[in-house]
Order: C-alpha cells, then sequence, then structure tokens
C-alpha cells in the first residue's frame, strides 16, 4: 500500500487527448476517427522516423494501425468476438461433424461454422441495437414503433445499473483504491431501496427521492466499513471488500425470508413489491422498458466527471491515488481521503443497486436481484479506463452485449453465458495491450502509454 | 497486509502500554464468555445435551446438562480471558486463547443441543468431523494453490477459476474416457490453464494481477457455463456421468475411535490433500524449492542477484497452484456430484479467506479451512434440529473472522513482501 515508487503509467498521467481517444474508442467508429484524427499530427511529430511531410491521409492511416487506446479497444473486441465464435463452433455438435470431413468436402464445414456463428452475432445486434425486421414492419405498419426502440430500450435498461457500479470502481481506482466491493455495495444499496420502497407510506415524488437515496446510503454505509478499517488499521480494500460483498449476500438471503419483508402471499423467497410511487419512471410508454435510471446514470457520470477533475476533493483523491507519501507531505489527509473515496464510491453502488429494484428489471428482493452488476462494474471500469465518460461508453457497451445475448439465448440458443466469456475476453486483451499489439503486429507508437500498470500488492 | 498501512497511521508497536495486544483479545474474550456465561446459560435447557461419538444418537457420548454446560463452559472462556487481561507469557498466548475459543463455542452448542426438539438433543461428533472435512476440502486445495502462488509473489485472486475448471474439465473428460484417473488429470490440466492465463498476463504482460484474478474467475464462469449449456445439459449422459473415486479404508487407522470413522475411510482427495499440506509445508520451509520460492516472494532482486531465476520460479509456482486447484475442483466432480454450473459458489474466495487467516502458511492455512469447514456445517446442523440461529449467519462468519483478522484484531497478518507486484529485471 505505502509503496513508495510512484505507479508508472497511472492514468492520471494521461494526457487530455489520451483521453478523448479513450472516450470516443467505443463510440461511432466515423466520429471517433474524426475525433482522434487531430490529435494524431501532433503527437507523432519527434519521431523522428516520420517522413519529412507526410500527407494528412498518410499520417492518419498510419496511426490507426498503431498501438493506440482506440485500435487497440476495437482489436480486443475483435479478438473476443472471433474466441467466441470458436466456443460456438466447438460446442455444437452438429458443426462439429462437419469437420470429420473437412478435406473432402471443406465447404460445408465453412458454410455450417458461419451459418451458426452469423446469426448469434446477427441476433445479438438485433437484439441490442436494431432489428430491421421491426423497422420494415412499422413502414408497412404491422407493428407500432415501439418494437424499432425496443432493442435500445433494453440496452439502455441494462446499461443504467452498470455506469453506476462502473463508476464506483473507478473512482476509487483513481484515488489508488481497488473496490471490488461494489458488488456487496450494491446488495445493501438494493436492501435499503427496497425497504424504503415498501415500507414506508409517502406520497409519490418524494417516496421515489427517499427509496433513492436509502439505496446511495446503504452502499455508503457498506464502503465506509472498508474505507475506514483501511485507513485506521491498514487493513486491505481487496480483501475487505471481497469479504463484505458475501456478507451482504448472505444477509439479503436472510432478509428476505423475515416477516414483514417477505411476500405474505408466497413461501419462496421474494420480498413485497415496491410501491408504485417509489419506481423509476418509464421513458417511452408502459411496453418499453428504459427507465429514468438512465438519466440519472448520465447525470452521474457528469457528477463524478466534475468530482475528479474540477473539485478540491477529486484533486486531493487523484494525488493520493498517484503517490500517497507525496500526497500527506503535501498536507492531504490520506485517511481522510481514503474513507470519503470508499464512501463515494459506495454511494454510487448503492445508487446502481436502487436501480436494480427501483427500476424495471424487478420490484421486489430476490436472493439474485443484483445479478452481477458489482463484477460486471469492475470490467466496466477497466474497459472504460477509469475515466467517467469512458466508464458511461463501455457499460453502453456491455449493457449491449448483455441486452443482444437474450435474444441470442432464445433465437439462436445459444447461452448468456457467452456474454459473459466476451466481457472477460474483451477486459483480458485490454489489460494486455502489448498482447494485442503483437498479434496484430501494431506499430509500437505510444505504446508506453498503453502499459496497464495499476500493480500493486495486497 | 497490516505493515503496509497507510503510513499516517503508525503500525501498532508490539508495545504500546498496558493495552497491549494480549490485553485486548483477553477483555474481548472476557466479554464472550460472559456473554456465553448469562445469555446462553440462561437460554439453554434443563434437558441433557449428547455428544455421542458416533453417526447418531447411540453409542458412548459425553453428557451434560444444557444449563449447567453453557454456564461452565462460558465460565472456561471467562477464565482464559481473565487470565489474558492479567497477562501470560507470550508462548501461552495461543493455546489460552484456543481453549477460551473452544469454551466459548462448546457453551453455545450446549445452549443449541440442549434447546433441540425433543428427542433430537444430541450431536453426533463423527459426523460433525467428517462433514467438517468434507466441506474444508476444496478449501484446503484452494488456499494451498493460494499459499504457491503468492509466496512467489504472484496475488491468486483466481482459485475459484480454477477450482470450477478443474471441477468441469474432470467431469468432462472423466465422462468421456470413463476413467476416473484421466478425470484426474484432466482436472489438474483444467485448473493449471487458468493459471497459465494468471501467469503469463502477470509475468509476460504485467497485468494487474487482482485484475487478472478477477477477469478469470468471470472468464472461467463463463466458459464451463457455456459449455455446461451446449453440452452437458443437452447429453449429461455423454458429457456429464462421470466416474466416482470410491472411499478408501484404511487398515488399522480407521479403527480409531471417532477419527478413525470420521478421517480415515474417505476418498481419496481427503488423503491428498492432507498429504499436500504435510509436503507444501516441509517443501516450502525446508528444501531449496521452497527457500527460493520464499525469497522470490520476498525479494525479487536480491533472489536475482543470487541467481535464483525469478520469473521461472514464479511461473513453475503458478503452474503448480492451478493442478493443485484443478484436483481440489475434481474433489466435487470426481467423488461427490455431477458438474452443475457455477458449483463452486464462492468456495474459491472462502480460500483466499482461509489462506490470509492462516497467514500465508500451509499449516494456517489447513487449520483455517478446518475452521470454515466446522462453521459450514455447523450450519447444516442446526439447520437441522431446528435452531433459532439463522444459518445465514453462521454462513457469514469465515467472511467477518477474516474481516477481523486483516484488521489487526486477531493477529497481525502480513503478506509476502513482494506480492503482486511484477518483476521488472533492470
Amino acid at each position: 500500500m505505502s509503496d513508495p515508487t510512484p505507479q508508472s503509467g497511472s492514468p492520471d498521467k494521461e494526457p487530455a487527448s489520451e483521453a478523448q481517444a479513450a472516450q470516443n474508442a467505443l463510440g461511432n467508429t466515423e466520429q471517433a476517427e474524426s475525433a482522434t484524427e487531430p490529435t494524431r499530427p501532433a503527437s507523432s511529430k519527434p519521431d523522428p522516423e516520420a517522413e519529412p511531410k507526410p500527407s494528412l491521409g498518410r499520417l492518419f492511416l498510419d496511426n490507426l494501425w498503431a498501438a493506440n487506446t482506440f485500435t487497440v479497444t476495437l482489436l480486443s473486441l475483435v479478438l473476443a468476438i472471433v474466441v467466441g465464435a470458436v466456443l460456438m463452433i466447438v460446442s455444437d455438435p452438429d458443426v462439429l461433424h462437419t469437420y470429420t470431413y473437412i478435406t473432402a468436402r471443406p465447404a460445408d464445414a465453412f458454410n455450417a461454422s458461419w451459418t451458426l456463428v452469423s446469426e448469434a452475432y446477427a441476433n445479438l445486434f438485433k437484439g441490442s441495437v436494431f432489428d430491421p425486421e421491426a423497422f420494415s414492419g412499422w413502414l408497412n405498419g404491422s407493428n407500432g414503433w415501439q418494437a424499432v426502440l425496443a432493442p435500445i430500450s433494453e440496452t439502455l435498461t441494462y446499461t443504467a445499473p452498470l455506469v453506476f457500479t462502473g463508476l464506483a470502481v473507478a473512482l476509487a481506482f483513481r484515488g489508488g483504491l481497488f473496490n471490488i466491493g461494489a458488488q456487496g455495495q450494491a446488495t445493501i444499496g438494493v436492501i435499503m431501496a427496497a425497504l424504503a420502497g415498501f415500507l414506508l407510506p409517502l406520497p409519490p415524488g418524494l417516496h421515489l427521492l427517499v427509496a433513492v437515496l436509502a439505496g446511495a446510503l446503504g452502499g455508503a454505509l457498506w464502503g465506509f466499513i472498508p474505507g475506514i478499517l483501511k485507513a485506521r488499521a491498514g487493513a486491505h480494500e481487496v480483501i475487505n471488500t471481497i469479504m463484505l460483498n458475501y456478507v451482504a449476500t448472505y444477509f439479503l438471503t436472510w432478509l428476505i425470508v423475515q416477516n414483514g419483508v417477505q411476500d405474505p402471499t408466497r413461501t419462496d423467497a421474494i420480498s413485497k413489491a415496491v410501491d408504485n410511487s417509489a419506481q423509476l419512471p418509464r421513458l417511452l410508454g408502459d411496453n418499453l422498458r428504459v427507465h429514468a435510471g438512465i438519466l440519472l446514470a448520465v447525470v452521474a457520470t457528469w457528477a463524478v466527471a466534475w468530482l475528479l477533475n474540477r473539485s478540491t476533493l477529486g484533486f486531493e483523491l487523484r494525488a493520493v491515488g498517484a503517490n500517497p507519501d507525496a500526497a500527506r507531505t503535501a498536507g492531504i489527509s490520506v485517511t481522510r481521503t481514503y474513507i470519503l473515496i470508499m464512501v463515494f464510491s459506495g454511494i454510487l453502488a448503492g445508487l446502481g443497486g436502487s436501480n436494480m429494484v427501483l427500476g424495471s428489471t424487478a420490484s421486489a428482493l430476490t436472493p439474485l436481484v443484483v445479478a452481477q452488476i458489482g463484477f460486471d462494474g469492475i470490467l466496466v471500469a477497466l474497459l472504460g479506463r477509469v475515466k467517467p465518460w469512458g466508464v458511461l461508453l463501455a457499460a453502453l457497451l456491455f449493457g449491449a452485449l448483455q441486452a443482444g445475448g437474450n435474444r441470442m439465448q432464445s433465437y439462436s440458443g445459444i447461452s448468456l453465458e457467452l456474454v459473459t466469456v466476451l466481457q472477460a475476453l474483451i477486459v483480458i486483451f485490454i489489460a494486455a495491450p502489448a498482447l494485442v499489439k503483437a498479434i496484430f503486429q501494431l506499430r509500437a507508437a505510444r505504446a508506453a502509454r498503453l502499459q496497464t500498470s495499476l500493480a500493486k500488492g495486497w | 497486509m497490516s505493515t503496509m498501512a497507510v503510513p499516517d497511521v503508525a503500525v501498532a508497536p508490539v508495545d504500546e502500554g498496558f493495552w497491549t495486544r494480549s490485553r485486548k483479545v483477553g477483555l474481548t474474550l472476557l466479554a464472550l464468555g460472559l456473554l456465553a456465561a448469562v445469555l446462553f446459560g440462561a437460554l439453554a435447557t434443563d434437558q441433557q445435551a449428547r455428544f455421542t461419538l458416533s453417526d447418531d444418537a447411540a453409542g458412548a457420548a459425553l453428557e451434560i446438562n444444557g444449563t449447567i454446560g453453557a454456564i461452565l463452559f462460558g465460565i472456561i472462556a471467562i477464565a482464559a480471558g481473565a487470565a489474558l487481561l492479567a497477562g501470560v507469557p507470550k508462548r501461552w498466548f495461543l493455546p489460552v486463547l484456543a481453549a477460551g475459543l473452544v469454551g466459548f463455542v462448546l457453551s453455545f452448542l450446549c445452549w443449541q443441543v440442549s434447546a433441540a426438539p425433543a428427542g433430537q438433543n444430541f450431536m453426533p461428533l463423527v459426523n460433525i468431523i467428517r462433514g467438517t472435512f468434507i466441506l474444508a476440502l476444496p478449501l484446503i486445495f484452494g488456499a494451498l494453490a493460494g499459499v504457491l502462488c503468492e509466496r512467489s509473489g504472484v496475488v491468486n485472486v483466481a482459485i475459484e477459476g480454477q477450482l470450477l475448471m478443474g471441477a468441469f474439465s474432470g467431469a468432462l473428460f472423466g465422462s468421456l474416457s470413463g476413467s476416473v484417473w484421466v478425470g484426474l488429470v484432466a482436472a489438474a490440466i483444467g485448473g493449471a490453464f487458468i493459471s497459465l492465463l494468471l501467469a503469463v498476463f502477470a509475468i509476460r504482460y504485467l497485468v494487474d494481477q487482482v485484475v487478472m484474478g478477477i477477469v478469470l474467475n468471470l472468464l472461467a464462469v463463463g466458459v464451463t457455463g457455456f459449455l455446461y449449456e451446449r453440452l452437458m445439459q443437452t447429453d449429461a449422459e455423454k458429457y456429464n456421468s462421470a466416474p466416482r473415486f470410491s472411499n478408501w479404508e484404511i487398515p488399522l487407522l480407521k479403527d480409531i475411535p471417532v477419527l478413525g470413522p470420521a478421517l480415515f475411510r474417505g476418498n481419496i482427495f481427503l488423503y491428498l490433500g492432507l498429504l499436500l499440506v504435510l509436503v507444501i509445508h516441509i517443501g516450502l520451509f525446508r528444501t531449496r524449492w521452497g527457500l527460493r520460492t520464499r525469497s522470490v516472494g520476498e525479494h525479487p532482486t536480491a533472489a536475482d542477484t543470487l541467481g535464483v531465476k525469478v520469473l521461472r520460479v514464479r511461473y513453475r509456482n503458478v503452474l503448480l497452484a492451478g493442478v493443485v486447484a484443478g484436483i481440489g475442483g475434481a474433489s466435487y466432480t470426481l467423488a461427490l456430484y455431477s458438474f452443475t454450473k457455477n458449483m463452486i459458489g464462492g468456495k474459491g474466495f472462502i480460500a483466499l479467506a482461509a489462506l490470509i487467516f492462516g497467514r500465508w502458511n500451509p499449516t494456517g492455512a489447513l487449520l483455517a479451512a478446518l475452521f470454515f469447514g466446522f462453521a459450514d456445517q455447523l450450519a447444516t446442523y442446526l439447520g437441522a434440529i431446528n435452531s433459532s440461529i439463522p444459518s445465514q449467519f453462521l454462513a457469514m462468519l469465515p467472511y467477518l473472522a477474516t474481516i477481523l483478522a486483516v484488521a489487526g484484531l486477531v493477529g497481525r497478518v502480513r503478506a509476502p513482501a513482494a506480492d503482486g507486484k511484477p518483476y521488472i529485471k533492470g
């Protein structure tokens, strides 16, 4: 913890242009290209190997294949999709059978594989972004406009909680803490939000506000514990947050079946439903699931960006994250900052949790109500390069994968678990840019900056 | 870990006036003992609490009146706490503490057993001990995998993934081949595969080891879950019906009362696990390999100067860890159950807790794993006698104990100095 050596390549040291590139990395390709283009010539000017006066287009192409954040992110996606395709093929006995006579009729194996993989990924896309059939159906009047927006609505529904947990992990990361406890904080958040949602008789607007704040409070409490243990006893936050995740989960499973919490009409583990007055309003009518949580998520992203980059606390937080010893010498209270980081991180995770029960995914507590949002949040934060707007885009990608995965499961029979594999693979490749560089023979430009070295010991 | 405390909070020195650590622990124990004697004593009934030395209600038994037992054992805990408070020689600290804790647990058990429904006022010790070991087994393997990895300076959060992959490939290849031994080897290779990823990314590509561990856990959950749904659910007969190791009775040892039936009529994994603890303990502290491993984990630069190949040692240890954890995973699928999705269900993280609670020490990890296994078994037992204690709170025990340990309340724990720090030869 008190490792005196400054962590080279910590996110703080990346210049603003890099942040720009990272933010665009996951967005629309055209946009990202045009946005990153202007930053490239400046960065490669000192390069002695560059031609005396290359054309702008030439420079652009050169840099496109250089190992920058955008290219690495995109290629990581490609790699993950390829590995996912291989998994699909080897787990399908029919397709695998065509490979037994591949020398005789190679076209069979190729066609079968292509059909399987392309259909699955097409369904992934149709379930998360845009379904042409629904669009033509809307044009000739066989279905309403809702069906066209349904995939986007699903994507945004899954995105909202991931933004919160991703921000929670990213914020702690910037302060030099690794918050693996977003899961537990979200769990306590979901409990508090649900309890406020069905126990308090309050008027509509106020009820929602109180329920959301209760979720934030729950998360804050669960973040405070590892924070104070870290600050006062030096106990490592990674270990404590892992342990607190499980404590929270067991507490939830115990609480659900208690009198006054459990749904009196049910015998299984499910709580009463949250009152309508405490539910986040749906944005596009009752048929589409997207709810106000996504708006809160954007506001939260803006707030965290402001906190990190514009506020005194954000400065102290980044200073502590970059080098606690230097920060202390400069008069920053490291213990206070550690506690505050964990509390804020917990608040964000708690808000993510309240999204799960006040939004449209569920309205009552069940043992699996929080799903995996805390652990996914870690991946989202890493994919978003621990920058607030990057986290938002990363959460969007993960939300899309989740939404599309549902359709892929029901239409192509490809298990939803493939999405977990894809998500894990993307982050593995992102975390090891040197590997992606080696696979695609990328030029080494700016590679030094891509070193992921968040490394620290217990 | 705690020595790496935030430096502006001075690490508590060993001697800090009257309130030494031993006295604080003593005070806590005293309070626990009082709680036990008063509360448990009041709640216990006049029924006889029987602790039978067999699998059921029959057989020889230790018998005591519930109320008297709860109060008596509570007083033992109070006495131990008072002794620590008064100050005992350092080498007596652990035995006295252990006696006090055992007193507390027994007082609790007297209350629970005597308050059980009529006819169930007994606790079958053989059953409890056997269950403890069975439940502790994956924790033992997992924690040993952690010891191997972390002693050489690579943080292993991927224990969960290694266990899961071992369980999966053991089940898959055991079923395909119809041989337990093929399954066992496949399980070891499966665990080593996750380890290989951890090693390559952590050592070669310098990815943060905790991050890598978390991601690998997710990857293992995803890959095994995906293949489970695609293969095992569609054709369980072919892909998920691995043969199982039968129980081996060890001659002579199996006739020892209580311990014999509990321990020496188990399966190969039980013996292998206990043997591995011994082997790794001796290996780590008595052999050249162990010295090198520890030096690489504590001070890689110094080890390198002396000619130890730091990265090679790390690669080897991480892979070995995967083999051990993979076999641990197989202790599920090749002995007890058929594979199900995410069947390890957090045991890998309890193993991590056992590793930390056991202070990165094979024997310590064994004891911690047994303690956690006991808590787990106790939860099952209390559920069976309709206890008023919710099983979820007992299930929390390992995690809470680890938090207390890490916070320095139950002794200081310290990770190997270079744990988690990539080594770049310079």
